[in-house]
């Protein structure tokens, strides 16, 4: 295969390759860290979550709108407004829906799958109702598009970098979050034994809300980003569900080490398996390789104890 | 048609009624010769029993339509501009007088892209409307979902989209282009004023893609002498494109021949935009990108690639003028026009030629009559219909400029035969 092409071109390509590989790493663990934490620390599988990622990419659009038609002089950063206002719009949206919904069927698991389920379908129809079924374009300030040229032949992405720069930063901060401010404490808490909890004076019906807020918000600051490579339309988040979901059962639902290991191992067999052979095989390979060890590993990658 | 018809489709059925209340009176040679009744109406308002013998919903003042689309889910997206051409064909129709005299009215179903209810709602559509004819479905998955219900009911389907061809039925008739009509001509444009030798195909991985690179495959092999460096397939919905992207810088073909849709659209571009291939330089040619594609793609992510269509929204001509003013003005200054919509557009039209032409509604005189029907009226231009029920079309090459227009670079001299089953393509 790589018999024509002379050693420095080939080296060019792997860089590249390898960076496609950390980029599509940086947009799996984006997609999947607001489930995770829904899934993870609440059990609450929330179908819906494309949607919330769709709602935060939407609040972009608008902001774009509100930016190029009101005050273009500072429509160069209004993507770091954008995706702060899709933050506190899929939040809003999430801890809404948790007292609406999600709260009534703690005890009953599976019925949450159906009822966010449900709400995809209602978000997606009140969507198309909104803002028409077709999809919209998103403009970019200049300096996100295009890419940073390291040699002749190697290109990043500018796009790539500022997904990954994210990326670290969100993860940073919800481990943070999680593991060293006492929310991070109630909320672990809360996981390993709610009643427990509730008993040391944890109030854990108003952590269960602020979780699935901050879940749902993660969720929309993905769909803000991803207004970058990807498009926006009422169905769009169905795109991302599939692997969101992979990522997270096969990392194992309650670690967040375990998600981004999962996504890392996805991503890079994916973007490897792409480049050496075709698009459609590739992924038939990684959905057939994650079946496999999840057979044997039905736990997922990594996993916490829990007293139920 | 001249003014002059359009008054007097527009009263005929009263005069009809008139006419049969005093059919026994003496006074009726008087009040004919008055001039208030002119023959030509009676001609154009036949009776019902005579242009209705199957049963159809045609009555003596309407003739019952179905719209077939979906406009929820997933295809809403690319149907909506199908729905609104047709309702427009049918508003405009109206407005002349209808079809025989009978105003059209249309039921509208959704089929809510998933194809088991396309079928049930052509089933409802035939069976208990009794419409006589549908305008409907877009992708090949619902017309072939659709396909034995309208042969076994038989009813009248007008089908919009551009599509892989294979196909031929008494009971459809193709608006839009078959495979070898699209693609041909596209290829030997790109060989011949771009110089492209090597050709690296990347499609969504279902029916119609496939089916069309297999058609540009076997076109750039044997009759143009070029070579295809890679051919890829992503199942639809893929959103990662950036692994294909560095094959394509690898192996560094003339021309990237695209027929990637949907949601994953506008994923390919905006990362081939990221990934610094410039569209000025690196020639793109795609089969899947109309006006409409672009809103969400966005114009700086597409300009200069050159999309193959047989219509695009800045068609210079004065139908088209027409039409895109109509059509502004009906839903909105901010629309788009593509292919397939304006494809959507012809359906009503032709129906309603064929109808005038069979003096009848039913299916089986209509789907004789339908070979040869012409329309000089068309956006695109003239279009006829062919005996196979695909139409002559031309075929035109557009640049994708900033504000989302094509600039129409090429165009076929002259209409290209319509050729479902192309021999030695398959």
């Amino acid at each position: 295969m790589f018999s024509e092409y002379s050693l420095s071109e080939l080296s060019s390509i792997f860089m590249m390759q390898g960076f496609a590989g950390l980029i599509l790493f940086s947009v799996f663990l984006l997609m999947a860290l607001g489930l995770a934490i829904i899934f993870g620390q609440m059990g609450v599988i929330n179908m819906a979550h494309g949607e919330f990622m769709i709602l935060g990419a939407y609040v972009t659009y608008f902001t774009s709108q509100l930016f190029l038609n009101y005050i273009p002089s500072l429509f160069s950063i209004y993507f770091f407004i954008a995706m702060i206002l899709a933050f506190f719009a899929a939040g809003a949206l999430g801890m809404a829906v948790e007292w609406l919904m999600i709260r009534r069927l703690y005890k009953r698991p599976l019925d949450t799958l159906l009822a966010t389920w449900g709400l995809s379908l209602i978000l997606q129809q009140f969507y198309r109702s909104v803002f028409g079924p077709r999809e919209v374009g998103v403009e970019l300030p200049s300096w996100m598009m295009g890419s940073l040229p390291v040699t002749e032949v190697v290109e990043v992405q500018i796009n790539g970098l500022f997904v990954m720069g994210l990326t670290i930063a969100i993860t940073v901060a919800v481990a943070l979050l999680m593991y060293k401010s006492s929310w991070g404490k109630q909320v672990r808490a809360v996981v390993q034994n709610r009643v427990m909890a509730g008993a040391v004076g944890i109030n854990t019906e108003k952590v269960d809300r602020y979780t699935f807020g901050l879940g749902c918000g993660i969720a929309g600051v993905a769909g803000s980003a991803f207004t970058m490579i990807g498009s926006t339309g009422p169905t769009s988040g169905q795109l991302y569900i599939v692997d969101t979901f992979l990522v997270v059962v096969f990392g194992g639902a309650q670690s967040l080490l375990g998600t981004i290991a999962s996504a890392f191992t996805i991503s890079q067999a994916q973007s490897t398996m792409e480049f050496f052979l075709s698009g459609s095989m590739a992924k038939v390979l990684t959905l057939l390789g994650v079946v496999i060890i999840l057979m044997l590993r039905p736990q997922g990658l990594f996993v916490i104890k829990v007293r139920r | 048609m001249s003014s002059s018809d359009d008054n007097s489709m527009k009263f005929s059925s009263t005069r009809r009624k008139l006419l049969m209340g005093i059919a026994a009176m003496p006074a009726i040679p008087v009040l004919a010769s008055s001039g208030l009744f002119s023959t030509p109406a009676l001609a154009q308002a036949p009776a019902t029993s005579a242009v209705n013998t199957t049963g159809l919903a045609v009555t003596d003042t309407e003739v019952t339509v179905g719209i077939l689309h979906s406009v929820t889910g997933t295809m809403a997206i690319s149907e909506t501009g199908s729905v609104q051409a047709e309702k427009l064909a049918i508003e405009q129709i109206n407005a002349m007088g209808g079809v025989l005299g009978r105003k059209i009215k249309y039921i509208q179903e959704d089929g809510a892209s998933d194809w088991p209810t396309f079928a049930e709602k052509a089933k409802k559509l035939l069976v208990n409307d009794k419409v006589a004819a549908v305008m409907g479905c877009w992708t090949s998955a619902s017309r072939k979902a659709v396909l034995p219900v309208f042969e076994q009911y038989n009813g009248m389907l007008y089908y919009p989209t551009f599509y892989e061809g294979l196909e031929q039925s008494k009971n459809v008739i193709y608006t839009g282009q078959e495979a070898t009509q699209q693609i041909l001509a596209g290829l030997d444009w790109v060989n011949k004023e771009k110089g492209g030798k090597s050709f690296y195909l990347i499609g969504s991985d279902y029916i119609w893609p496939r089916t069309s690179m297999k058609i540009a495959r076997k076109h750039i092999e044997a009759k143009l002498g070029g070579k295809v460096s890679g051919e890829e397939y992503f199942p639809l919905g893929h959103t990662q494109f950036n692994s294909v992207i560095n094959k394509i810088k690898l192996t560094k073909p003339d021309v990237i021949y695209a027929a990637v849709v949907g949601g994953s659209n506008v994923a390919f571009y905006k990362q081939l935009k990221a990934a610094g291939i410039d569209l000025s330089k690196q020639t793109l040619l795609t089969i899947s990108v109309t006006e409409d594609e672009i809103d969400g793609i966005g114009g700086e992510n597409f300009a200069n690639a050159y999309s193959c269509m047989k219509y695009f929204q800045s068609l210079d001509n004065p139908n088209n003028k027409d039409f895109v003013a109509a059509f502004k003005k009906m839903w909105g200054e901010k629309t788009v026009i593509g292919d397939v919509t304006q494809a959507a557009y012809l359906g009503p039209w032709l129906w309603k030629m064929t109808v005038e032409k069979a003096g009848s509604f039913d299916i089986d005189k209509i789907a004789e009559a339908s070979a040869g029907i012409e329309f000089t009226k068309a956006p695109e231009g003239y279009v006829k219909i062919h005996p196979n029920h695909h139409l002559w079309s031309k075929t035109r090459v557009g640049q994708a400029q900033l504000d989302g227009q094509f600039k129409v670079v090429f165009e076929t001299p002259e209409l290209i035969e319509p050729d479902p089953f192309p021999k030695g393509y398959q």
